[in-house]
C-alpha cells in the first residue's frame, strides 16, 4: 500500500478544484438552507446556468468570455425568481420539489439531442477557457506543495488561486451581510416566518433575496467548474451535485461561515482517501473480495450512509451550533 | 435537418432518457462505450458492433447479447468510431438511418459513453409509427393514431407512476416525510424480483409476488428500526427528509455495487408482439400491467374508505394527536402504512422494470415523476395522488408530439411548476389554516 | 410615554365611550379604529367566518370571546392578512386593509400575536425585540454590508428594545435564547417584541393561554398599561375572569358571526351567549379545524399546567408534533 499516494492524492483532492466547487455551491445553500431555512434542492441547476453560460457565450457563439460570465449572473437571477415566484409563497416542500424538477429540467434541455448545436449534447461544451487561462498569473510548469507532497500544474493553480479567492470572497460579505439587520431578519424567517411577517418584515422579498444570492453563488461554482475542467458537461449537473452539496455544507455546519469550506475540503479529502485507498488496496491485493469498479458505488454508499449518521448523531457538523439549525422545521 | 433529428428521437422514446441519463461521474468505471439495441421496445440479439479510433485503428468488437446490451472498454478519453454491422440485424429489422451506421462520439475520461443506434421493425405496418409521415396514406388518421397511442402509452406509465405516489403520498400523510428514497423502494421491489427471477430461477409469476411480500417486509422493517427510531427521537421533518436523501443514496448505490450498471430484463415476457386494438399496439403484457394497477390501487382506494387500518390510516393523516387521543396506535398504523407503501412501490418498480427495464437508476427518474404527480394532485392527498400520476403520465407521452421525447419529461416537470403558480394547493389539495 | 395620562382616566374614557351603546352585534361606536363589513371565509362546505358588521373603539381593550370553534382566530387571520377572506372589507383608521399583506398591516400600526406563541426560539430575547423594530436600515442587503449605515440606528433600537425589557421583567434574560423561556415568558417577549413597531391597534390572540397563574396577573397588567399609552387592544381569551377583569367591551362569536357584543359585566347573562356556549359545548367537533382548535387548546392547559410543576421553564418543544 502507498500511502504516500493515498494521502498525497486525499490532500490534493482537499485543496483542490473540486473542493472549491463543492464549497462554492455549498455556500450558496448555506445563504439558502443554513441561514434561511429554504429547501433549494436544484443547486445544480444554478451550476450548470453558470457553466453553461460561458461555454455556451464563448464555444458556441464565439463572444467574448466576461460576457459569459455576465450572462452566467444574470440567469441564475432569473433562475432563482422564476423558481422563486411560484413557491416561496407555499410551504417548504414545494421549494424542494419544484427546484429538484427545475435541475433536471435544465439538465435535460442542455443534453437535448434537439439543442445539440447549441450546448453540445451529452458530449457538452470543450474551447471556452482560453481567455481565462490566459490571464494566469503562473508560468506553465508544475508546482509542489510542502515539500512535493501535493502538486498542481500553472492551470490547477491558477484556478486554486481565483477560486479561493473568490471563496474568501463571498465569505467575507456573508460574514458581514449575516451580522447585520439583514441576516437576522432571515435567520428569523428559518423559524418562523409567520411571526416575522407579523412584525412587517416582508418575508417573501427577503427569501427571494436570499435564493438569488445563494442562487448566483452556485453560478460562481457553476464558472469554476466548467473553467477548471475546460468542458461544460451536463450529466455533472445532476441532481446528486446537490445532495453533496448538502452533505458538504451539513457535514462543515450549517449557518456557519466557515462550514462549507472545511466541509467542502473535509469531504473531497475523505472521498479521495476512500478511493485511492481502496483502489491501492485491491490493486496490491490487500482486498481481494472487491473489484476496482465497485470502489465508486461503494464511495457513494459511504456519502450516503455519512450523511444519515451525521443527520441523526451531529445534525451541526464540526462547527455548527445546534441550538441554531433549521433541521428540526417543519 | 433539425426535422430529421427531431424524427430519429422521436422514435427513440423513453429510451434514451432511461439509459442514458445516469450521471456519469468523475469516479465512474473505465472509460467505454456501449448501448442498447431495440426496436419496437423489444431487444435485438447478436448484432456485431465494432469500434475504432480516429484513425480507424480497430479497438474492439461486442456483440449485443439477449438484453440488447453490448459494451467496448476503450483505452482512453478521446473520439471513436463505433460501426453497426447491419448485415447482422435478423430479419425484420434495419437501421432507421441507413447513412448513419457509423457515429463518431467522444469519450470523457471516466465515461462510460452511450452510444444509440436508430432500430426499425420493416415490416412496419401502422403509419403512426413513422412520425416523418411517409408512410401514411392518410396523415390526418396517423396523427390521431399516434396521440390515441401516445396516450394509452401514458396512461400505462401514469398509473404505474400513480402506484408508486400513491405509497409516497401515504407516508408523507402520515408521518409528514417527505421521503427522497421511495425511488429505491421501486427499484429494490425491482432488483428482488430480479434477483429472484434470474438468479434463483423462479418464474416471474412466482417471483414478483414473493419480490413483493419481501418489499413489504423491508418497508415494516424500515420504519420498526430506522424511522420510527427517528420518530421516537424527535427529529425534525426537514432532518428526516435530508436522512432520506442519504438512504436514497445509499440504496441506490448499493443496487449498482450489488448488480452493476447495466440495465437488465426479467427472464419472462421480454419479447412480446403487439396486438392491434383499434387505433393502438399494446404488448399483451402492458394491458396485463394496466389490469393490475387498476386493481391495486382500487384495492388501497377501498381499503382506505372501508377496512378498519384504512381509517385509522386517515385519521392519522388528519390529526395524529387526535388519533393517539381516541385510542389508535399511530405507530402500529404508520408502520402497516410503511409495510404497505413499500409493497406497493415494489410491484411499481416490477411492473416498470417489466414494461422497460430494470436498472440502478429506476429509482431516481420515477421518484421526480412521483414528487409531480403528488405535487400536482395536492400533497397528502392520495386520490390526489393518483389522478396527478395519470396527468403527469399522460403528459409525457403525448408531449412527444411536439417536443423531442428526450426532454419529455421537461414537459410534465415545467407542468408540475406552471400548475403550482395558478393553483398551489394541487389540483384536489385544500387551502390551509394558519395560527 | 403618555405617563401624563392617568390610569382610571384612560379607563373611564374608554368606559364612556362604551356608554349607552346597545347590546347588538355591529352597533357603531363613537370612534372606531378598525371597521369590519361581511367578511367571510369559507373551508370547504364550512363556513369559518361571516361577520356582518363590526367596529372595534379607539383607545379601549376589546375583548373578542366564544366557544371553540367560533372563528376567532381565523377572523384574526382575515384582518391582519395571514389568510385571504373569500369577500369582505375592512378599514384601519379609515385605510382599506382587506387584501394588504400581512407584513404591511403590520408596518400600518395593526400589529398581532399568536395563539402558538411564537418567540423566535433560536434568537436571543434581545435580537427577537430588535426584529420588531420598523424601518431599520441595515435590513438592506446591501445596506447591512456597511456597518456604519445602521449602526446608529441599531444602537437607538437596543436601548428601546431595553426598556421594553425592563418594563416586561425579562432584561435578566437580554442574551438568552428565548427558547430556553417559559411559556408565560414568551408570551411576554412577543407582547414586548410587537410593541417595538410602536402599533396603534395591538391584537392579541389568547395571551393567557399557556401561562402560568403566578404570571397572570404581571401579564394583565401589561395589557393594561397599552392601553394607558393610547394603543388599542383587541384580543382573543377563553378565561372569563380576564374578559371580565381587563376589557371595556366583549365582543361574542358563534359558527363565524357575531352574535352578542356588549360590556363585560351584562354579556355572560345575555341568552344569545349562554345559548350559543351550553350549545356549543356538548357538540363534536364539527371539523378538522375545529378539532385542531380544541387540540391547540388542550395543549395550551398541558403546558400551563407544566409551567406550574416545572417553574424553571426548560427549554420545551412549543407544539409537539403538530402540523400545519
Amino acid at each position: 500500500m502507498d500511502w504516500f499516494l493515498i494521502f498525497s492524492r486525499a490532500f490534493e483532492a482537499g485543496i483542490g478544484s473540486e473542493a472549491i466547487i463543492y464549497c462554492l455551491a455549498a455556500i450558496g445553500l448555506n445563504v439558502q438552507f443554513g441561514y434561511t431555512g429554504l429547501l433549494n434542492f436544484g443547486q445544480a441547476a444554478f451550476l450548470a446556468v453558470g457553466a453553461y453560460s460561458i461555454a455556451t457565450t464563448v464555444a458556441t457563439f464565439g463572444l467574448p468570455f466576461f460576457l459569459g460570465v455576465g450572462i452566467g449572473l444574470v440567469l441564475s437571477v432569473l433562475l432563482a425568481l422564476l423558481l422563486g415566484i411560484p413557491t416561496l409563497r407555499l410551504r417548504a416542500d414545494y421549494l424542494a420539489i419544484v427546484t429538484i424538477a427545475a435541475a433536471e429540467i435544465v439538465r435535460i434541455i442542455v443534453r437535448s439531442v434537439a439543442l445539440k448545436d447549441t450546448f453540445g449534447g451529452t458530449d457538452g461544451l470543450q474551447e471556452f477557457a482560453h481567455s481565462f487561462y490566459a490571464l494566469n498569473v503562473f508560468p506553465a510548469g508544475q508546482y509542489s506543495i510542502l515539500g512535493g507532497f501535493i502538486g498542481f500544474d500553472h492551470r490547477g493553480m491558477w484556478v486554486l488561486l481565483v477560486g479561493w479567492v473568490l471563496v474568501a470572497l463571498v465569505s467575507v460579505i456573508l460574514l458581514f451581510a449575516m451580522k447585520s439587520p439583514w441576516g437576522r431578519v432571515l435567520k428569523a424567517i428559518r423559524e418562523d416566518e409567520d411571526a416575522v411577517r407579523a412584525l412587517g418584515k416582508n418575508v417573501f422579498s427577503y427569501k427571494m433575496q436570499a435564493l438569488v444570492i445563494g442562487g448566483v453563488i452556485g453560478a460562481v461554482a457553476g464558472f469554476i467548474f466548467a473553467l477548471s475542467r475546460s468542458s461544460a458537461q451536463p450529466d455533472l449537473y445532476s441532481t446528486e451535485l446537490t445532495f453533496f452539496a448538502y452533505t458538504v455544507l451539513i457535514l462543515g455546519g450549517a449557518a456557519r461561515i466557515l462550514g462549507p469550506i472545511v466541509g467542502a475540503a473535509l469531504f473531497w479529502f475523505l472521498m479521495i482517501f476512500v478511493k485511492t485507498g481502496l483502489e491501492e488496496a485491491i490493486n496490491k491485493q490487500v482486498i481481494t473480495f472487491l473489484n476496482v469498479n465497485q470502489v465508486g458505488a461503494i464511495q457513494y454508499m459511504i456519502i450516503g450512509l455519512g450523511l444519515i449518521l451525521l443527520l441523526i448523531f451531529r445534525p451541526q457538523g464540526i462547527f455548527g451550533d445546534k441550538r441554531e439549525i433549521a433541521l428540526d422545521a417543519r | 435537418m433539425r426535422r430529421a433529428v427531431i424524427a430519429f428521437t422521436a422514435f427513440l422514446g423513453g429510451l434514451i432518457f432511461l439509459l442514458a441519463s445516469g450521471p456519469a461521474t468523475a469516479w465512474a468505471d473505465g472509460e467505454s462505450v456501449k448501448g442498447t439495441l431495440k426496436s419496437q421496445g423489444q431487444p435485438v440479439t447478436g448484432v456485431k458492433i465494432s469500434v475504432t479510433d480516429e484513425g480507424g485503428k480497430p479497438v474492439g468488437d461486442a456483440t449485443s447479447n439477449a438484453q440488447g446490451t453490448w459494451e467496448v472498454p476503450v483505452p482512453s478519453a478521446g473520439a471513436y468510431k463505433i460501426t453497426i454491422d447491419q448485415s447482422t440485424l435478423p430479419a425484420g429489422v434495419s437501421l432507421r438511418f441507413k447513412d448513419r451506421s457509423t457515429l463518431t462520439v467522444q469519450v470523457f475520461e471516466g465515461n462510460a459513453r452511450n452510444v444509440l443506434f436508430a432500430l426499425d421493425a420493416a415490416t412496419n405496418q401502422s403509419g403512426e409509427k413513422t412520425p416523418d409521415g411517409t408512410a401514411a396514406d392518410d396523415e390526418s388518421d396517423a396523427y390521431w393514431g399516434r396521440v390515441a397511442q401516445l396516450a394509452f402509452e401514458g396512461l400505462s406509465l401514469g398509473l404505474i407512476i400513480a402506484l408508486g405516489a400513491v405509497g409516497l403520498s401515504l407516508i408523507f400523510g402520515t408521518t409528514g416525510l417527505t421521503n427522497f428514497a421511495h425511488g429505491e423502494l421501486l427499484a429494490i421491489g425491482a432488483f428482488i424480483a430480479f434477483f429472484l427471477n434470474t438468479t434463483l430461477g423462479l418464474h416471474l409469476l412466482i417471483a414478483a409476488p414473493l419480490a413483493v411480500l419481501i418489499a413489504a417486509a423491508f418497508g415494516y422493517g424500515q420504519d420498526w428500526l430506522f424511522w420510527g427510531q427517528l420518530r421516537k427521537r424527535k427529529t425534525g421533518l426537514v432532518s428526516m427528509m435530508i436522512i432520506s436523501i442519504g438512504v436514497a443514496l445509499f440504496l441506490r448505490y448499493l443496487l449498482l455495487f450489488l448488480f452493476g450498471g447495466s440495465s437488465q430484463s426479467y427472464a419472462q415476457y421480454t419479447a412480446q408482439e403487439g396486438i392491434q386494438i383499434g387505433p393502438i399496439s399494446a404488448t399483451p403484457k402492458s394491458l396485463v400491467i394496466i389490469a393490475i394497477d387498476v386493481v391495486v390501487l382500487v384495492a388501497v382506494g377501498l381499503a382506505l374508505v372501508y377496512t378498519r387500518i384504512g381509517k385509522a390510516t386517515r385519521a392519522v393523516a388528519d390529526n395524529p394527536a387526535l388519533a393517539a387521543s381516541s385510542g389508535i396506535n399511530v405507530d402500529r398504523v404508520i408502520r402497516i402504512v410503511w409495510a404497505g407503501g413499500t409493497a406497493i412501490a415494489a410491484l411499481a418498480g416490477i411492473l416498470l422494470g417489466l414494461s422497460q427495464t430494470v436498472n440502478y437508476q429506476m429509482g431516481l427518474q420515477v421518484l421526480l415523476l412521483m414528487f409531480a404527480g403528488v405535487t400536482l394532485g395536492g400533497l397528502g392527498t392520495a386520490f390526489g395522488a393518483l389522478v396527478g400520476s395519470l396527468v403527469v403520465g399522460v403528459f409525457i407521452q403525448v408531449s412527444t408530439l411536439w417536443i423531442p421525447p428526450e426532454t419529455k419529461n421537461v414537459g410534465a416537470l415545467a407542468v408540475l411548476i406552471i400548475v403550482l403558480l395558478f393553483r398551489p394547493q394541487g389540483i384536489l389539495g385544500r387551502r390551509e389554516r394558519i395560527g | 410615554m403618555h405617563a401624563d395620562t392617568g390610569f382610571q382616566s384612560r379607563k373611564a374614557a374608554a368606559l364612556a365611550a362604551f356608554e349607552g351603546l346597545a347590546s347588538e352585534p355591529g352597533v357603531p361606536k363613537p370612534d372606531p379604529i378598525l371597521v369590519v363589513d361581511n367578511v367571510v371565509r369559507r373551508f370547504g362546505g364550512l363556513t369559518a367566518v361571516d361577520v356582518a358588521h363590526l367596529e372595534v373603539q379607539r383607545g379601549s381593550i376589546t375583548a373578542l370571546i366564544g366557544p371553540n370553534g367560533a372563528g376567532k382566530t381565523t377572523f384574526f387571520n382575515q384582518l391582519t392578512g395571514f389568510d385571504t377572506a373569500d369577500a369582505g372589507e375592512w378599514t384601519f383608521n379609515g385605510r382599506k386593509m382587506s387584501g394588504v399583506p400581512a407584513y404591511k398591516v403590520a408596518r400600518q400600526g395593526m400589529v398581532r400575536t399568536f395563539q402558538l406563541t411564537k418567540a423566535l426560539s433560536k434568537l436571543t430575547v434581545v435580537e427577537n425585540m430588535r426584529l420588531g423594530a420598523q424601518r431599520q436600515r441595515g435590513e438592506n442587503f446591501f445596506a447591512g454590508l456597511i456597518p456604519q449605515l445602521w449602526r446608529g440606528q441599531e444602537s437607538l433600537i437596543t436601548s428601546e428594545a431595553e426598556e421594553l425589557l425592563t418594563r416586561f421583567k425579562l432584561i435578566a434574560k437580554r442574551d438568552d435564547f428565548a427558547g430556553s423561556l417559559s411559556g408565560g415568558q414568551r408570551k411576554l417577549l412577543e407582547m414586548a417584541r410587537a410593541l417595538m413597531g410602536n402599533p396603534e391597534l395591538v391584537m392579541l390572540d389568547e395571551p393567557m393561554a399557556g401561562v402560568n397563574p403566578a404570571l397572570t396577573q404581571s401579564l394583565l397588567g401589561h395589557v393594561k398599561n397599552l392601553r394607558e399609552e393610547g394603543m388599542t387592544v383587541l384580543f382573543v381569551e377563553h378565561d372569563m375572569d380576564m374578559v371580565r377583569d381587563i376589557s371595556d367591551w366583549v365582543i361574542v362569536m358563534a359558527q363565524g358571526a357575531v352574535i352578542a357584543e356588549g360590556p363585560p359585566h351584562t354579556i355572560m347573562s345575555d341568552p344569545r351567549v349562554i345559548d350559543a356556549y351550553l350549545g356549543a359545548h356538548h357538540d363534536a367537533p364539527l371539523s378538522a379545524e375545529e378539532a385542531e382548535q380544541q387540540l391547540h387548546e388542550a395543549e395550551a392547559e398541558l403546558t400551563a399546567e407544566a409551567d406550574q410543576t416545572g417553574m424553571d421553564g426548560n427549554s420545551r418543544k412549543e407544539s409537539g408534533d403538530e402540523r400545519g
